[in-house]
């Protein structure tokens, strides 16, 4: 009876999940009538305003995950080091951006950063990337500071840090040769989750009028029948992708816990 | 540590006061309560409790159906070799959210979905007729599940893992059914990380603007497409009032998150 009710639940949400993934592939092979083609993909490959969206997004995440590993990194070790009275502070910054919706973020962006205030980043385009790529930073924070906590409990920190130091390393030679090596499974798995969460986000990039992938996803979706399925196809192979190299690096990693 | 202060106090921090701020900044710089009070509007009380509506829903649903497959892969007799794709699969699917997502429900169940067109030909059940329509709360509530029921199932997990065997050993041994162990001695154990849960997916549902757009356009007024709307071209007539409305989002999903962190360390205590 249990094992019934058991299958039953699960089928049903499989049915759920199943449903809307199978029909997004199939509308999306339905362009050309009558037959099922490629059609919906060749177009929007062709696209020149998809390759340039993509390729900026792309971009952004790449960068989003060089800022976020420059910001993560020494914080989480110092704070580990030196600070453990201010982890519950740094937790509960990190955490913030889970709990202040993006959307609220980013108007407060476009008021503290405006043409007419002390810092006016929205004036420029280069500018505005440079705020777009501070917000998505922002977003990843709480993944990424997550993974590489996670990652600097594996490893005895203090006895790496006295054994470079001992050999002379200095502080940037300990975090970019010691510490961050030690870690990279975390950061990879950090910066793949940040990758997912860049590559289609919508709201930051609308609001601040850049031409990133999600207000491309927009405007087709509002324009085209067949090509949004076919882009929502796209979107979900990356986010997989994304999450199996998650699983792929985590199981590569060889795992041995140091003494407490 | 100065970089971290420096970034997230000029990226995080700052922008989220200055807007708390500005909900209290009249124009001539003083203070006043009138932006909150100019929140009480008929449209904008409407566009909150849709808002509140839609995620109260999508997250009862998300945590019982979660909550269900969850429980029917750690402890219903399930092959244990399903559990790995799941949990890998809620990865994917809680966070594929935002257009794509719409994209997918609207080829689904859209107007010539596949499931619609599917029930038409075959059955010859017209959901329209039977007054049902994707671009609507149901509609949104019916989307949402698909990053909110994997939510429930990475966050519950750990609960459900937590259940001790010789809990259940013990309930039978004193002669319970199934029903009775899960009534009397699982669910009370788990309840409050569930609330914890539910308050989480109600937070994760309230900030969610990307796929409510592209499902929607703006023809549904709900918080956050109201704000949208705002940002972009002042739709309320008043920068004061915006501010208010931020703040009002920032306010419930606050006081949501931080329910749901108090609960489930709560629910911690039994479950280590």
């Amino acid at each position: 009876m249990t094992r019934f009710l058991a299958w039953a639940m699960f089928l049903f949400g499989v049915a759920y999940f199943a449903l809307p993934l199978f029909g997004m592939t199939e509308f999306s092979l339905r362009m050309r009538r009558g037959v099922y083609s490629l059609d919906a993909y060749r177009v929007v490959l062709g696209d020149p305003q998809f390759q340039a969206t993509f390729a900026y997004s792309t971009v952004m995440a790449l960068l989003t995950i060089v800022v976020g590993v420059l910001v993560v990194v020494p914080t989480a070790y110092w704070v580990r080091l030196y600070l453990p009275r201010l982890r519950p502070v740094v937790e509960f910054i990190t955490l913030l951006p889970l709990v202040i919706p993006p959307i609220v973020i980013v108007f407060g962006y476009l008021r503290l950063f405006n043409t007419s205030s002390w810092l006016p980043l929205t004036g420029t385009a280069a500018g505005t990337n440079l705020l777009l790529l501070m917000g998505y930073a922002t977003l990843s924070l709480p993944y990424m500071y997550r993974a590489v906590d996670n990652g600097l409990r594996t490893i005895d920190v203090r006895t790496l840090t006295e054994a470079a130091q001992s050999l002379g390393a200095g502080w940037a030679t300990i975090l970019a040769r010691v510490i961050l090596p030690n870690v990279l499974v975390a950061v990879l798995s950090g910066a793949f989750l940040t990758f997912a969460i860049v590559i289609g986000e919508f709201v930051m990039a609308a609001l601040l009028n850049r031409p990133a992938f999600g207000p491309y996803l927009q405007l087709m979706g509002a324009n085209k029948a067949y090509e949004p399925a076919a882009l929502a196809v796209i979107a979900f192979v990356v986010t997989w992708v994304c999450m199996g190299l998650i699983s792929l690096v985590t199981r590569f990693q060889k795992f041995t816990p140091a003494p407490r | 540590m100065a970089p971290f202060l420096v970034f997230t106090g000029l990226f995080l921090i700052l922008p989220t006061l200055y807007i708390v701020v500005g909900a209290f900044r009249a124009t001539d710089g003083g203070f006043t309560l009138q932006h909150i009070a100019g929140l009480n509007t008929p449209a904008i009380r409407n566009a909150y409790w849709v808002s509140i509506r839609i995620s109260f829903w999508s997250a009862l649903f998300g945590c019982a159906i979660g909550l269900g497959m969850a429980a029917a892969v750690i402890h219903g007799g399930l092959p244990g070799r399903l559990r790995g794709p799941l949990m890998t699969f809620s990865g994917v699917a809680s966070n594929f959210a935002g257009i794509a997502l719409a994209f997918a429900f609207i080829a689904t169940l859209g107007p010539a979905g596949l499931v619609t067109l599917w029930l038409r030909t075959e059955f010859g059940v017209n959901l329209r007729a039977y007054g049902f329509n994707l671009l609507s709360t149901t509609g949104l509530i019916i989307t949402y599940l698909f990053f909110q029921i994997p939510l429930m199932i990475l966050i519950i997990a750990p609960a459900l893992d937590g259940l001790k065997r010789e809990w259940r050993e013990a309930a039978e041994t004193l002669g319970a059914s199934t029903f009775q162990y899960v009534r009397m001695v699982a669910l009370p154990i788990l309840f409050p990380s569930i609330l914890g849960c539910f308050a989480l997916l109600f937070a994760n549902a309230f900030g969610a603007v990307a796929t409510a757009i592209a499902l929607t356009g703006s023809s549904l007024n709900i918080a956050p497409i109201l704000l949208f709307a705002q940002i972009r071209g002042d739709v309320l007539g008043s920068p004061g009032l915006g501010y208010a409305l931020a703040l009002g989002m920032v306010v419930i999903a606050g006081v949501a998150n931080a329910l749901s962190i108090w609960l489930r360390t709560r629910s911690e205590k039994w479950l280590r």
